[in-house]
């Protein structure tokens, strides 16, 4: 799960971290209220799900609470990579002598969370990784221990040379590192890392992302969820249990597991179609979560044909016929649809698609096929 | 032969009374699994079913009952605790079928286990079942006849799929391995080829992969170096975008790392057949195996 920056700083500071202050605003008028508090020279920053911010004019300084009010109702509606903004952060400007990078993974190869500091910060870490991977350090943490103190100090001196400012940093990295992991984190990120002209070290950014497999045990986290910030059909899908991106093709795909679903979409593209989406029904599904699913689908204007790829496991072939019966009852169909089952109960859902009008495919192959065909019209 | 599981499996079902656990323990015992024990703190002293008897510890049920191998069952906040008590319960094979458990976790679990000479599988997976002798996890049995393929894959479903064409085409199966779609897993691709190379019954491997992570180009690299056996593979996730989980928590292209077709070249490279469809998994099998 994505968090904003407004909310990655405030479990930062919560930790120690030394961040500037600085508030969340919804309207111009609370920006330009921020900037009249702070009485200096702001930054008005979108508080988006998106990176690239500020190449997209999303992060921008304003000198007066006019300029504030201005520069916000600019930033606030705007779309970055598709997502609308409804919040900005407004907080004073910092003067910066240097920039440095400072983040947590969960490392798949080591199975550990790594750290990656890098005294060339402020920009693309991947870059840096790619162009100049010497300026780039990272340790591997044991989770049993955690960051060790000689670790953080480590760091802190690859980072600068000033034994005051190595020493503020590191107690930066074990403060993150706690956030990191009390948070059930995946990322944890400080970009930039800065010392200003006084010889402080803080933090300007946050960025933070959540596991969520840890939401369930942990409710305060999923209370930061901002549904307003995420596509309305991902989160449709989500409270119905299901797992929906949508993509820009128009052959609507419903499967039962994730791999299969993959290989589906890819299958659609081998026809020559494209995808409208990934959609997994999940493993014991019942009829609700196959209605749930066709209306997720079925909104999406851009879907000419659906498809659905069933391989019964846990899954019942039945459930998933009832489901489409029952969806197609409540609201007819406007696009055509194209039933792939097979696997537990397969006889009995077949009688029920077909005492109700439909016809079932038992290859995924002929199936996709005949879905892309539907989409685009190539034969009817 | 297989590998992993075979007529010697004697299984513990942690989880034994829940939803999960009870359906599958039943699917197994069907299938003719030894499932000598059950696990659910409280339940001690019961008896699932009238025969299988429950225990309150992991360490009860493989006292009385020499199991060596264990199934878990249990809710995502609790599994990893059910895989340490299993590890420390001297248990050789621990299979996880829990999907949801929190990374971090893992990253505690996996030394854990490793420390304890365990072997893990899993979480997030469907099991393994070599085909005739013993079925661990929730892998339909129906799909599966025994013969001289091996089996490795990342996903459930997906694979269903490709056993089911690979029986009806009359290439069965010696054990077919799901390792499942988290970041952090226990045995991986190499353990599976590996085990598969040494296995005598295994004439050839098919191994089944996803975007996300550098299991599969290691795993090349391995077939490559390594193996005499032909392998033949399939990537799942060609037309997904980056920076998005594709349903499995390790099926995510991160940056420009983790693309489907990073693997496939890997897998060419290392002279294996690559499927472009699930289906031609068969033909290019049926050309390596006599």
């Amino acid at each position: 799960m994505n968090i904003h920056e407004y909310q990655a700083k405030e479990i930062f500071r919560s930790h120690g971290i030394p961040i500037p202050p600085g508030g969340v605003a919804t309207t111009p008028a609370e920006a330009e209220g921020l900037a009249r508090r702070y009485a200096s020279t702001v930054v008005v920053k979108a508080q988006v799900h998106a990176g690239g911010r500020g190449k997209a004019g999303g992060v921008k300084l304003a000198k007066t609470p006019e300029e504030t009010r201005e520069i916000a109702s600019k930033i606030l509606g705007m779309q970055i990579k598709g997502l609308t903004v409804h919040k900005v952060l407004v907080t004073p400007a910092a003067e910066i002598a240097t920039e440095a990078y400072v983040g947590i993974i969960v490392d798949r190869a080591s199975k550990r969370p790594v750290f990656m500091v890098s005294p060339a910060g402020g920009i693309d870490i991947e870059e840096v990784a790619a162009k100049t991977p010497d300026k780039i350090m990272r340790l591997p943490v044991d989770p049993v221990y955690g960051l060790l103190p000689f670790q953080a100090l480590q760091m802190g001196l690859f980072l600068y040379a000033d034994i005051k400012q190595a020493r503020a940093a590191a107690k930066i990295m074990q403060q993150l590192y706690a956030a990191f992991w009390a948070s059930g984190a995946s990322l944890a990120e400080i970009n930039p890392l800065v010392t200003t002209p006084t010889g402080d070290v803080v933090a300007l950014d946050a960025k933070m992302v959540l596991d969520d497999n840890e939401l369930d045990r942990r409710p305060e986290l999923a209370l930061l969820r901002d549904e307003t910030a995420e596509d309305p059909a991902e989160v449709r899908a989500r409270e119905a249990g299901l797992t929906f991106i949508k993509l820009d093709g128009n052959v609507g795909c419903v499967v039962n597991g994730a791999g299969l679903a993959m290989a589906t979409m890819d299958l659609v593209k081998y026809y020559g179609g494209e995808p409208a989406n990934f959609l997994d029904i999940g493993g014991s599904s019942n009829p609700e979560k196959v209605v749930a699913a066709l209306e997720i689908i079925t909104s999406d204007p851009h879907v000419r044909s659906i498809l659905f790829n069933i391989f019964g496991g846990i899954t019942r072939t039945d459930d998933v016929a009832n489901g489409i019966v029952t969806a197609t009852q409540a609201s007819p169909l406007k696009v055509p649809i194209v039933i792939r089952l097979t696997g537990t109960n397969e006889e009995v859902a077949v009688k029920i698609l077909q005492q109700h009008g439909f016809s079932a495919m038992t290859g995924m192959d002929a199936a996709v096929q005949r879905a892309v065909e539907l989409a685009t019209g190539a034969r009817t | 032969m297989s590998i992993f599981i075979d007529n010697a499996t004697r299984l513990i079902v942690q989880g034994i009374t829940g939803r999960d656990g009870s359906f599958h323990a039943k699917q197994m015992i069907e299938y003719g699994t030894k499932v000598v024990a059950g696990v659910t703190p409280g339940k001690g002293g019961q008896r699932f079913e009238n025969t299988v008897p429950i225990f309150n510890t992991v360490a009860d049920a493989v006292r009385e009952t020499k199991a060596n191998t264990t199934v878990i069952y249990v809710p995502p906040p609790f599994a990893a605790d059910a895989m340490m008590e299993a590890a420390d319960a001297g248990l050789a094979l621990i299979v996880c079928i829990t999907e949801g458990v929190p990374v971090l976790d893992m990253t505690r679990v996996y030394p854990y286990v490793q420390a304890r000479g365990a072997r893990l599988i899993g979480p997030n997976c469907p099991g393994l079942i070599s085909p005739g002798a013993s079925k661990v996890g929730i892998i339909p049995g129906r799909i599966c006849a025994p013969g001289p393929i091996g089996l490795v894959s990342r996903s459930g479903t997906l694979t269903y799929e490709v056993v089911y064409h690979l029986t009806r085409a009359g290439l069965g199966q010696t054990t077919c391995v799901g390792i499942g779609g988290d970041p952090i897993n226990g045995t991986n691709f190499i353990d599976c080829l590996d085990a598969f190379e040494r296995d005598a019954a295994t004439k050839a491997v098919v191994m089944i992969g996803e975007i996300g992570g550098t299991d599969e180009q290691e795993a090349a690299r391995f077939v490559k170096e390594k193996m005499k056996k032909p392998v033949v593979g399939f990537i799942a996730g060609q037309t997904a975008p980056p920076g998005r989980r594709m349903g499995h928590a390790g099926a995510i292209i991160s940056g420009s790392a983790g693309t489907a077709a990073e693997k496939i070249a890997a897998f060419e490279d290392a002279g294996m057949g690559v499927a472009k469809r699930p289906i031609e998994v068969v033909d290019l099998l049926k050309k390596r195996v006599r």
